[in-house]
């Protein structure tokens, strides 16, 4: 591959070590994570997400799980962006806003209420929704739901999307990347730790 | 759609359908691009797939990486605990559709289909015996955010016998859910 592994560099996995070794066993997943990386931050067309949507999204979602080589990464390409630069400031503001502990939320009424935990319903500040825009405050706040309250989610939350200008098209690719983060932020540290135990 | 939508209220090992909230791509639309997206020509025929397909690269690369993540058993965890990991995920984030599924492919595999569904009625807590509490926890430990996985994680795991490639399966097993229970969690909702 042309480009360097993803998830080796940001767990620290170096060619020729134990963990190098035990990924190239699972070789279909290694290069699919890769792809599936490449195809959300170096798509071929970008189509309904720009590239400085995809990178503020991520910025904020590496962020509210905390300090991390994997919130760094995303926050250097956010800044690395000709347009990203002058959302920085407001996507800090938001991280530190949204920060929590989950996954809360609800049920459907039943036997499950029981287990309902309240938390954040986070919200965009006013003065974060004028710098960030409508569509991409619309996004942050689809992005927290996701992250810490998943099982909450509801149609209203689509309608919420599409009413601030996401295209249907839009909100899968939009879903896949903070999907996808929620994955990578883990296995790297899955894998750091392991690393880390190991030594 | 949503005329028709009967949602289950409790974690189940039952099949359940799945209706989406935004609209799929009619089958009749669907072109070669799409199809490499969907990997397996049959998947043109589900619902959630056809909504993901929108984005065909994102969807090859996320289906190749779930079937090697869960598939590839030439070495490393058994089946049945990769499966364990991604049940016991999808119970933790809440999600009934993805628990519902991988729950019968870990009573499938493991043949403990009482043991699977204590861990859906009494959730992440139930006392499943050392080796898959040790699986149960380190997944529940990873669906954290923050993310609480740490070094005791790996010596309970350790502890319960599973050398360091496994350790990677239930690393990448339980972060793979993830992935797929805010797809699965967000984009429709389960029917019974």
């Amino acid at each position: 591959m042309s480009t360097q592994d993803i998830i080796d560099t940001l767990a620290g996995i170096v060619p020729g070590s134990a963990l190098d070794a035990i990924r190239a066993r699972r070789l279909q997943a290694r290069e699919n994570a890769q792809k599936s990386y490449l195809s959300l931050f170096e798509p071929i067309d970008p189509g309904d997400v720009s590239l400085v949507e995809r990178a503020a999204v991520a910025t904020f979602v590496t962020g509210l799980h905390g300090e991390s080589p994997v919130a760094a990464f995303y926050r250097k390409k956010l800044a690395a962006n000709a347009d990203g630069a002058r959302l920085l400031a407001a996507i800090d503001a938001e991280i530190a806003r949204g920060r929590t502990s989950g996954p809360y939320g609800s049920y459907p009424a039943g036997p499950l209420s029981v287990e309902n935990t309240a938390g954040l319903i986070y919200r965009v500040s006013a003065a974060s929704k004028t710098a960030l825009g409508a569509r991409l405050a619309a996004a942050l706040e689809h992005a927290h739901l996701l992250v810490f309250r998943p099982r909450d989610a509801a149609a209203a939350d689509m309608k919420a999307l599409l009413d601030a200008g996401w295209s249907n098209t839009g909100i899968v690719t939009f879903s896949q990347l903070v999907a996808f983060l929620s994955f990578q932020v883990r296995v790297v540290s899955g894998l750091r730790t392991l690393a880390a135990a190991s030594a | 759609m949503s005329g028709t939508v009967n949602p289950p209220v409790v974690f189940t090992q039952d099949e359940l359908g799945w209706v989406s909230w935004i609209d799929p791509l009619p089958e009749a639309e669907l072109t070669d691009r799409h199809y490499a997206g969907l990997v397996d020509r049959a998947r043109a025929k589900s619902e959630y797939f056809r909504l993901l397909v929108r984005d065909p690269e994102v969807l090859e690369a996320r289906t190749k990486t779930d079937k090697d993540i869960f598939y590839n058993v030439a070495d490393g965890l058994p089946r049945a605990e990769r499966e364990l990991a991604a049940a016991a995920t999808s119970r933790y984030n809440g999600c009934i559709y993805c628990a519902s599924v991988h729950a019968r492919f870990a009573s499938t595999y493991s043949k403990r289909r009482d043991d699977v569904q204590r861990l859906l009625d009494e959730g992440v807590k139930a006392d499943l015996g050392e080796r898959w509490n040790a699986v149960v926890k380190a997944s529940v430990a990873l669906a954290a955010t923050p993310i609480a996985f740490g070094p005791d994680n790996i010596a309970e795991l350790r502890r319960a016998g599973l050398d360091d490639a496994e350790i990677v399966d239930v690393i990448n097993g339980a972060s793979f859910f993830n992935w797929a229970n805010r797809l699965m969690l967000s984009l429709g909702e389960p029917s019974k």
